[in-house]
């Protein structure tokens, strides 16, 4: 398995980039996470989704898949979609230090 | 010799054209049940992906966006032999419904429930729901303009999300360069 070096942590990540271990996750690497997302700044409403990913991914053990996060955290797809461009569930996923999503919606 | 590189492992029907965003288009022709879900859910799945996605309607296809028909597409048991007697529950391996059976009055609605409740058990939206999360996430839907002349419809037939009403040319403009699907 690969490692990686994120704002001073060295993190485990797979093949597609996606940390293997959500317990090495901190907001230090959210925040360059996105950057390399071509996210430049995450906004309070990044975070909201951000923290509600967190809580489903860790508790559930598996990262919450769009339609999850629009209709249990009350995200609008549309405003999904604007926070994460192109492909905002695999993103925010990369980017909350979870799996990649699994699943048809 | 050639020697196996890193590169090689890359599929040779891939075709990355960097420059220019990968674009997948749905032609959908048919408006049973069964046959609109898998332009939604592949469509749904591209723009997960960050793909753009076009959909055309058109035919029966109509239906899928026709706002009074929208929540009222059927599957029928008639001529269908992927339909077993199985599907209702009963363990009878690939026992299929007879024909005759599915031509009863009420079966197709019968048919229609089941697949229904199946698909609500797993959590797969409804169609109406499905094409309102396609529309607020960037997919382009049209609708027929030869079929919809020849069915007397008009715009406000249309479930909301649907951008425009548009000839078969200008859905060949429109998707230069993309992956078409006929379904």
């Amino acid at each position: 398995m690969a490692t990686k070096n994120i704002a001073g942590h060295q993190i485990h990540v797979n093949d597609e980039g996606f940390m293997t271990d959500p317990q090495e996750w901190d907001k230090e690497i959210a925040v360059e996470i996105a950057k390399e997302e071509g996210i430049p700044e995450l906004s309070l409403q990044h975070w909201k989704v951000i923290d509600f990913c967190r809580q489903d991914g860790v508790s559930s053990g598996k990262a919450p898949t769009l339609r999850r996060i629009t209709t249990a955290a009350g995200v609008l797809t549309k405003d999904m979609f604007t926070l994460f461009p192109k492909g905002p569930a695999k993103k925010v996923a990369k980017i909350s230090g979870l799996g990649k999503p699994e699943g048809c919606v | 010799m050639v020697t196996a590189t890193a590169t090689a492992t890359t599929p040779t029907f891939v075709v990355k054209q960097e420059d220019k965003p990968r674009h997948i288009a749905f032609i959908c022709s048919k408006g049973s049940l069964d046959m609109a879900y898998p332009a939604l859910v592949m469509g749904w799945a591209a723009l997960g992906n960050g793909i753009d996605v076009t959909i055309f309607f058109t035919f029966w296809g109509l239906d899928i966006i026709n706002k009074h028909r929208v929540d009222h597409l059927e599957l029928a048991p008639v001529g269908n032999p992927s339909m077993k007697m199985s599907m209702m529950g009963v363990d009878t391996g690939n026992l299929g419904i007879p024909q005759i059976m599915g031509a009863l009055p009420g079966m197709t609605a019968f048919a229609t429930k089941l697949m229904k409740d199946k698909m609500a058990k797993i959590d797969v939206p409804s169609v109406r729901e499905y094409l309102q999360m396609l529309a607020d996430a960037g997919a382009k839907l049209y609708a027929c303009k030869m079929t919809v002349d020849m069915m007397g419809l008009r715009k406000e037939d249309f479930v909301e999300g649907v951008e425009a009403i548009v000839t078969a040319g200008d859905f060949m403009d429109m998707t230069d360069g993309a992956q078409v699907v006929f379904i």
